[in-house]
């Protein structure tokens, strides 16, 4: 690296709290002052919901007694987001880590985890508040295993979160004795099945972590930080941010975000195994680059990673509804994260970094 | 495959006891404390048998997958417990690792140490028949688990689960309730487990046939993955598919913990579900008859214990002493029992947890 590419300024600039990001900061229309990339993301954003639409209306014309708007059809849209509600909070984690730059292939490991400590006899015996408290306190403690590894061991994350991923598995195996083990406590068991004002509870969390996100990412310093790091480390570190530091805190979060969705399993459930949530690392990473989400960090929106876990889900409520195997469900999977990765890069090669590099040449 | 006369039955039943008798009696009474869900005949029994006494010395090396679920677990639980139960048997249990190929690795160093029976659960028959070829050459006898081999060359003795049969006692015992209940037109669900393995296949061709035979069909099907959150989530999608269900035959117990979470959270009970495998759990339900479980049909983790007294025998040249044989047969295929609320008190003792 020669120098310091041009575009990292204005991130600069924010991270440290001076002035409000200029227009000129990322992408050629970069015209809102609470989004740096307000208008490209935006854009993004209605083409995933037009992506939903279109399913809806597959869902319209192939079973019109649970789309239509008569009869089953809000049961099945709070069907399709209970399906989605555990993805979705892990996604909101994965989101940050993403923009922050790495990458967190341990999240479904940390649930499996989480919720074979939360549902352990000695813990079932202190009731619903201890055993959610120890699913977030396991989560939270293992994100910050992984975020200290990669940030004062200075372990590639791909690396420690795939280590973290096989120990945290084996640990929950060894600690459940490969058995399933039941949850007898009543007040867990009942959050995936109550609803409150007529919204299935699992929903309430799903939204109340993605507004905290969404207000994480986009109105404070913290979530400032998190895309300077992802956008250039060097220029970050240089501006005064403690990378390490910051990098940690990434993987605590997306760590305490799989604690949450530990005990949301847990309850939808009933029980705990170590072989629980298997690829929801997979699930909640192809969400979060469906919605937008640079694998390389810098850029990314938590609304569009929501948008990506509602398609997957619905495409499994799709294939359901009409008895189609699971095999060719995953096959549509595949089709579109590829599309979106495919429109992704020509998007931003093609108009993004030809604009940057423009001006790279011309104000060097 | 799929013949099981009563004849077949009794023969294994008298195996899996050796003669002892009072099988499930011995279920309960000699269970040791540090595996209080163990399945095993003991041998201080009421009645003694000749081939329970201690003979010749025997190290059987065991190996079965290392997979998170409760009818694996109970697998390696079941034989340790057995072999624990002789005092002429050194068991001698290697890891198999986390592949077909990890554990043909891990088998081959078994090999070296040349022990006198070797049983096995493969991670796939197919890929570790060439294993079984190479112990048999090297004079040591294989008692193959559950998945069969294909080279009858391979093996010593195969035992096995019928997988086929246990699709055919949900889809029969569903028929007559069906009947029963004088449904002429039932919507019929099914949640699968791993559709890629051989197994689940054959468990769903058996299911369809049996209810192709009373002239009904399968509504909607899905595939989890084996796992309680995976059968709760296909199982919550089915239950949108299908808003009114008469029965559903989930073919995993372990799965059907979410299978029957599920129900609960859509507020579903017009259907009766049947079972499979026959997990502690499942038997619990079944006999508190409060949840959609109404039947579970068998696919015991017992074998793991029977293989490890036929192991023995096989190592002490004996055969088994209800038969006529000499030696012990080639072949065992257990029967898929059908478990109701009229007879879960006879086989609770033998759930898996």
């Amino acid at each position: 690296m020669t120098g310091l590419p041009a575009q990292t300024a204005p991130a600069v600039k924010e991270a440290l709290g001076g002035g409000g990001p200029g227009p000129e900061q990322e992408g050629p229309s970069g015209n809102g002052w609470w989004s740096s990339d307000a208008g490209e993301s935006t854009r993004r954003n209605l083409g995933l919901i037009g992506v939903l639409a279109g399913l809806i209306v597959i869902g319209i014309i192939t079973r019109p007694d649970l789309y239509g708007l008569d009869g089953w059809w809000i049961d099945n849209v709070w069907a399709i987001l209970k399906l989605g509600s555990t993805v979705g909070v892990v996604a909101v984690g994965m989101t940050f880590v993403i923009i922050g730059g790495g990458i967190d292939l341990s999240v479904g490991a940390i649930i499996a985890l989480a919720g074979v400590w939360c549902t352990t006899v000695a813990t079932q015996d202190f009731g619903a508040g201890g055993m959610i408290f120890t699913a977030l306190a396991v989560g939270l403690g293992v994100g910050l295993v992984n975020g200290f590894l990669i940030s004062y061991g200075r372990l590639v994350p791909f690396i420690a979160t795939l280590a973290m991923l096989v120990a945290a598995r084996g640990l929950a195996a060894q600690m459940s004795d490969k058995k399933t083990q039941q949850s007898g406590n009543q007040t867990i068991n009942s959050i995936a099945a109550d609803s409150f004002l007529g919204v299935p509870i699992l929903v309430w969390i799903l939204a109340v972590v993605v507004f905290l996100g969404w207000v994480l990412l986009n109105r404070t310093t913290f979530g400032r930080r998190t895309v300077a790091i992802g956008g250039n480390v060097e220029a970050a570190r240089l501006a005064g941010i403690n990378v390490r530091l910051h990098t940690m805190m990434l993987y605590a979060l997306a760590g305490l975000c799989c604690g949450i969705g530990a005990v949301m399993l847990t309850s939808i459930s009933t029980s705990a195994q170590a072989a629980m949530a298997t690829n929801y690392e997979l699930d909640a990473i192809a969400a979060v680059i469906i919605g937008g989400t640079l694998l390389s960090g810098g850029r990314g929106t938590i609304v569009g990673s929501l948008l990506g876990v509602v398609i997957f889900a619905t495409i499994t409520n799709l294939f359901a509804l009409n008895g189609l195997s699971t095999e060719a469900q995953n096959m549509v999977k595949g089709g579109i994260i590829v599309a979106a990765v495919l429109i992704q890069q020509f998007r931003f090669k093609s108009v993004t970094q030809f604009f940057k590099r423009n001006k790279v040449t011309v104000t060097s | 495959m799929t013949q099981h006369d009563p004849v077949r039955r009794r023969f294994l039943l008298g195996g899996a006891a050796l003669g002892a008798g009072a099988l499930l009696a011995a279920c309960t009474s000699n269970d040791s404390g540090d595996d209080n869900n163990a399945q095993t005949t003991g041998n201080n029994n009421a009645s003694p048998n000749a081939n329970t006494a201690p003979g010749k010395k025997v190290t059987i090396g065991f190996s079965a997958p290392a997979a998170d679920h409760g009818w694996i677990a109970a697998i390696t639980t079941n034989a340790k417990a057995q072999a624990a139960e002789y005092s002429d048997v050194t068991f001698n249990a290697v890891e198999a690792g986390a592949d077909a190929a990890a554990q043909r690795s891990a088998l081959s160093t078994l090999i070296s140490q040349k022990p006198d029976v070797i049983v096995l659960l493969p991670y796939d028959g197919k890929e570790l028949n060439a294993f079984g070829l190479e112990a048999m050459k090297a004079g040591i006898p294989v008692v193959n688990l559950d998945r069969a081999f294909p080279d009858a060359l391979a093996y010593r003795l195969q035992i096995k689960g019928d997988n086929y049969g246990m699709g055919v006692a949900a889809g029969n015992y569903i028929a007559a309730q069906m009947k029963a209940k004088g449904v002429s037109n039932p919507i019929i669900g099914e949640i699968a487990g791993l559709d890629n393995l051989e197994l689940t296949q054959e468990r769903s061709k058996g299911f369809k046939d049996a209810l192709t035979a009373a002239g009904l069909k399968i509504a909607n099907r899905r595939a989890a993955g084996f796992t309680v959150d995976t059968g709760q989530a296909e199982m919550s999608q089915l239950l949108q598919a299908l808003p009114k269900m008469d029965a559903l035959w989930n073919h995993d117990d372990d799965q059907g913990i979410g299978v029957l979470a599920a129900a609960t959270q859509a507020n579903r009970k017009e259907f009766l579900m049947v079972g499979g495998a026959g997990s502690k759990a499942a038997m619990e339900a079944i006999q508190a008859d409060n949840s959609v479980l109404k039947c579970t049909v068998t696919y015991s983790p017992s074998m793991a214990s029977s293989a490890i007294s036929l192991a023995r025998l096989i190592g002490q040249g004996k055969g088994m002493s209800d038969l006529v044989e000499l030696q012990v047969p080639k072949e065992i295929i257990l029967s898929s029992e059908t478990i109701t609320k009229e007879n879960v008190s006879t086989y609770l003792p033998l759930g898996f947890s």
